[in-house]
């Protein structure tokens, strides 16, 4: 196709902005700052429209809407290939209006600003092009156009004593994280012998001829643990607390938001389709990894007595209920990763914009020094208290409608009984109780006299991209059909090959994989 | 037939005696500008060798088999000259710094790029080690050249006696070899090579060569001298030493392994391997502490050697494309630092990393081109280094199903990359980030500095993002020498 998609421009858009404003000089601070606000304004709506015209789209042969394709280097096979499906068109929402907040929420950037916009546009539009990209040579490129970014910024402008030691970590993890997810994509690329890295045509060739069982059971653990030590998958989880802890903002929100959807996002775009034996393979180690996201990082947050690392420890837990949907590998239980990865995406970003304030008028995070501050910061004291209850799942926000259709999909599952129920005292009774305990002592109680003198009245403007968020939230939780019509007839595609090909002439699938009872079939 | 296929050495030995020459003739204040005069006729050069019909699209054998014109001779030809003419651009901004003897530079760089051009169509041990010698010790007096600069000299004297002995490794190596199977010629010596698999001597005498070779990539354990010598080295030959001479040591290395004994390279896939490896951690682990900023980028193409050396190990064409495509991305990265190098270190006695504080105040183009080129080194996209990385580690793992070594060989490079980006980035942090910079004068870049630091750029750029046009050339490159 030779018309540019609408995807080019949402992912383009901030790219290119970051470019013009290398040229601005850097003390016209109101232009670089109107310029981002503005670039990032339009790769929202434009999001939006994108997401309002999906149904109308046309479709292509693969099932993608909104498709460009333009050939790149073709000795290799690589393409300029970007298109959406039910799969990644709420992440490119979600990603587009997290971006556009964490560019407002930068107001409290004060020192060298002009180089954050940049970093902080690149890093927007490189993952909403990775989100869109069905290429793997883009897919990961865009990736780590937008991961290197986030060092910088957390090394530069991140708070507190740790800073160095918390940005030395994050870098190194999520490096070799990215680089082991790479040798993964490179194994996957030669050994499917297609001589492609375009995603759709992959699947094609291999649902023709499927890999054999060991070469998927060799590939699988790359993605696997590549990816998740991208999205801090217990027991790689270390950096993702301290580095949020450390780092500005609108980093933080951008990055436990949406940067980290990105292994989440590889695993159902790659490894689901393509590897499927592996995952039946691996499905149990995957449910009990989540497990210990669900219940050790639950339990290390409880502990936490700096507000933003428990918010941290608890994204990390939230992790945990992805990859149990994930894990489910069936409809209900996929459909459902996809829509904590959404719902998750503005609740990181949420709390850490709040946290990120409540800092910015107190000069600490340390709970036991905070109080009392719902009465002087009402509009962000209740607006933290309904993050809190997101967080733990309370009907009404998106993530209780995510939390509940995984925990269905997985439930329809028999070996995974026990994992299920440990999850639900996980995710309910440890959730609820670190956040309440956090509510009680950071809102509520006698104000410190310290904090006497803050204020919370903050313009419209500034209330802007909170409100967002939290409406994001409410509107997918109250109309969660808004997504998961999108999503179902994609998952169900991804579930079908993954479930027929289980059934193939493999036997060793057979004789490994656990047993599986789809929930299409009855 | 015979003459005609060496056109390009010829006109440029040529250039280098007038440049020389001119030296009668030209008043010592416009002799600097002698340099142009040199990038000129070089550029004509280049463009020739890109021409349709020219001189070089001859392809064949000459000089009874020791001179071969293929696609893999023309493609390194065209770095060579590309190299020759941006260390000239840098020899001209760097030329006040010389006491005396600025033609004698001009022309010794030239004299090199012959060595160089005849190195990339070697097609004998002769040839092989007449190129290499005219190439090495043009650099030991272009190492020296500084004469009351002690650093220069020391670095002179430790090139000089490791390289003597570099040679007479290789000398012997080849003695060996001629001596055991009587052919010296690498077409013909493919022929027989398989009978002395288990030769000890031919063995002994092909290690031997690599040992010459190696020197001149600085593989581990033959990188002794790299630190010390781009360290002290005067940045032009520094700049040089970094791609034309391993560019040089990678065009024979893929001769002789690939054309030459191919038989016996398929036995020394582990050795490759090892070497590989340890040269990737050895110059990555270096340079982490080092504070002075050319000996840093010493360590760090050490390291740039072990990647290089991965496309080799792969024993595959797509290996060997990798290293073509990886060596014109280093080529216009490494240019681009060592330009900012010779222009904003040259008064700081140590040429220390600190060095580099405030300088996006004191010239932001300067900043940035090193923030790019270092950025490029670590191979992050989308620049030129990461695609590099990417195509050698393609060739790694491809070869992955057949031997599960290649799977190891590829973490470590991971490892390697993972370590690098700690000091690149150091680099980058000193130049926006360091408290108090002493010096906040503005450094004032001159016009062709300023040209040719843009073909810097825009070279990384290009190889990073249409990697198309360079690859599928270092493709049929690579074909050729199967």
């Amino acid at each position: 196709m030779n018309n540019i998609s609408i995807l080019t421009y949402i992912a383009g858009i901030p790219i290119f902005t970051a470019l013009f404003l290398l040229i601005v000089p850097s003390n016209y601070r109101v232009i670089f700052r109107a310029v981002s606000v503005l670039a990032a304004f339009v790769s929202m709506i434009l999001a939006v429209g994108m997401f309002c015209h999906f149904n109308q789209a046309q479709v292509d042969s693969e099932g993608f809407r909104f498709v460009q394709d333009v050939p790149w280097v073709n000795s290799l096979g690589i393409s300029y290939h970007v298109g959406v499906d039910g799969i990644n068109v709420g992440l490119i929402l979600m990603g587009a209006i997290v971006a556009f907040a964490a560019t407002l929420c930068s107001w409290e950037i004060k020192n060298r600003e002009k180089e954050f916009y940049i970093l902080l546009l690149l890093m927007s539009g490189g993952i909403l092009g990775a989100f869109a990209s069905l290429d793997l040579f883009f897919f990961y490129f865009l990736h780590e156009l937008a991961l290197v970014p986030t060092f910088i910024m957390i090394g530069v402008w991140g708070r507190g004593d740790r800073k160095n030691y918390a940005t030395f970590q994050i870098t190194l993890y999520l490096s070799i994280g990215a680089l082991i997810a790479l040798l993964g994509l490179i194994a996957l690329y030669l050994q499917s012998g297609a001589n492609t890295f375009d995603i759709p045509k992959l699947i094609d060739v291999i649902k023709a001829n499927p890999l054999p069982v060991n070469v998927q059971n060799f590939i699988f653990p790359f993605l696997l643990f590549g990816f998740g030590i991208l999205v801090s998958l217990w027991p790689f989880h270390s950096w993702a607390p301290l580095g949020y802890g450390v780092a500005p903002a609108p980093t933080a929100m951008l990055h436990s938001g949406v940067l980290k959807k990105f292994g989440l996002y590889g695993l159902i775009r790659l490894a689901v389709p393509l590897l499927p034996q592996a995952m039946h393979h691996w499905m149990m180690a995957i449910a009990w990894l989540a497990i210990g996201n669900i219940l050790y990082n639950g339990w290390v947050a409880m502990r936490q007595r700096d507000l933003n690392l428990l918010i941290g420890n608890s994204s990390v837990a939230h992790m945990g209920f992805i990859f149990l949907g994930i894990a489910s590998l069936n409809l209900i239980g996929l459909s459902g990763a996809v829509l904590i990865m959404v719902a998750h995406g503005f609740l990181a970003a949420l709390s850490f914009a709040l946290s990120g304030f409540i800092y910015q008028k107190t000069g600490t995070l340390e709970i036991s020094e905070l109080g009392g501050l719902c009465r002087k910061l009402p509009f962000v004291g209740t607006l933290l208290l309904m993050a809190a209850m997101a967080g733990c799942g309370l009907p009404g926000f998106a993530n209780f409608v995510g939390e509940v259709t995984v925990f269905f999909g997985v439930w329809s599952v028999p070996a995974l009984h026990f994992i299920v129920t440990l999850a639900l005292w996980g995710g309910l009774i440890i959730g609820a109780v670190y956040m309440t305990r956090a509510i009680r002592n950071v809102l509520h109680g006698p104000l410190p006299t310290e904090f006497a003198q803050i204020s919370g009245s903050t313009s419209l403007w500034r209330k802007i991209p909170y409100a967002l968020l939290l409406a994001s939230l409410l509107l997918f939780g109250c109309v969660p059909s808004l997504l998961t019509d999108k999503i179902n007839p994609d998952a169900a595609r991804l579930t079908a090959s993954a479930q027929t090909r289980k059934a193939g002439p493999t036997l060793m699938a057979m004789s490994q994989a656990a047993p599986l009872k789809s929930p299409l079939g009855n | 037939m015979n003459s005609s296929s060496i056109t390009l050495e010829i006109w440029v030995i040529a250039l280098g005696m007038v440049l020389m020459l001119a030296d009668f003739f030209v008043a010592p204040d416009r002799k600097r500008y002698l340099a142009y005069a040199g990038i000129v006729a070089l550029t004509g050069l280049l463009l020739v060798s890109f021409s349709g019909d020219g001189v070089c699209s001859i392809f064949g054998v000459s000089f009874s088999g020791s001179f071969v014109e293929d696609p893999m001779a023309l493609f390194f030809k065209r770095l060579f000259i590309g190299s020759a003419i941006l260390v000239l651009f840098m020899a001209a901004e760097f030329s006040d710094r010389f006491a005396s003897g600025l033609n004698e530079y001009y022309s010794l760089v030239v004299f090199a790029l012959a060595g160089m051009l005849f190195a990339a169509s070697a097609n004998d041990f002769v040839m092989l080690f007449v190129s290499i010698e005219l190439i090495t010790i043009t650099f030991y007096v272009l190492t020296s050249f500084q004469k009351n600069r002690l650093a220069s000299l020391e670095a002179a004297v430790k090139y000089l006696i490791l390289g003597a002995l570099a040679s007479a490794f290789m000398v012997f190596g080849i003695a060996l070899i001629w001596g055991t199977s009587g052919e010296l010629n690498f077409n013909s010596l493919a022929q027989v090579s398989g009978q002395f698999v288990n030769n000890k001597l031919f063995l002994a005498g092909s290690l031997f060569v690599l040992v010459g070779l190696g020197f001149k990539i600085a593989a581990f354990p033959f990188q002794v001298w790299a630190p010390d010598v781009y360290q002290g080295a005067p940045t032009p030959t520094t700049a040089f030493l970094a791609i034309g001479s391993k560019a040089a040591g990678f065009v024979l290395l893929l001769r002789v392994l690939f054309v030459a004994i191919p038989a016996v390279t398929h036995h020394w896939v582990h050795l490759l391997m090892a070497l590989s490896a340890i040269t990737i951690l050895y110059g990555n682990l270096c340079a982490m502490p080092q504070r002075n900023l050319k000996r840093m980028l010493g360590y760090s193409s050490i390291a740039h050697a072990g990647y290089l050396l991965l496309g080799v190990a792969a024993l595959n064409a797509s290996g060997q494309a990798a290293v073509m495509y990886y060596l014109s991305g280093y080529l216009f990265t490494v240019t681009a630092a060592f330009f900012v190098i010779a222009l904003v270190l040259r008064h700081v006695p140590d040429e220390n990393i600190s060095g580099l504080a405030g300088l996006n105040h004191r010239s932001p183009l300067l900043a940035a081109t090193m923030t790019i080129s270092m950025v490029s080194l670590a191979g992050i996209p989308p620049l030129a280094g990461f695609f590099g990385k990417f195509l050698l580690l393609k060739a790694i793992i491809e070869q992955g199903p057949a031997h599960h070594g290649y799977y190891l060989l590829a973490f470590i490079a991971l490892l390697g990359v993972i370590i690098s980006i700690s000091y690149y980035f150091n680099v980058i942090r000193a130049i926006y980030w360091s408290r108090d910079p002493a010096d906040l004068s503005p450094i004032t870049v001159s016009g062709p500095a300023k040209f040719s630091i843009a073909i810097c750029v825009a070279g990384i750029f290009w190889l990073g993002l249409f990697p198309e046009s360079v690859l599928n050339f270092a493709m049929s490159a690579a074909s050729a020498i199967k």
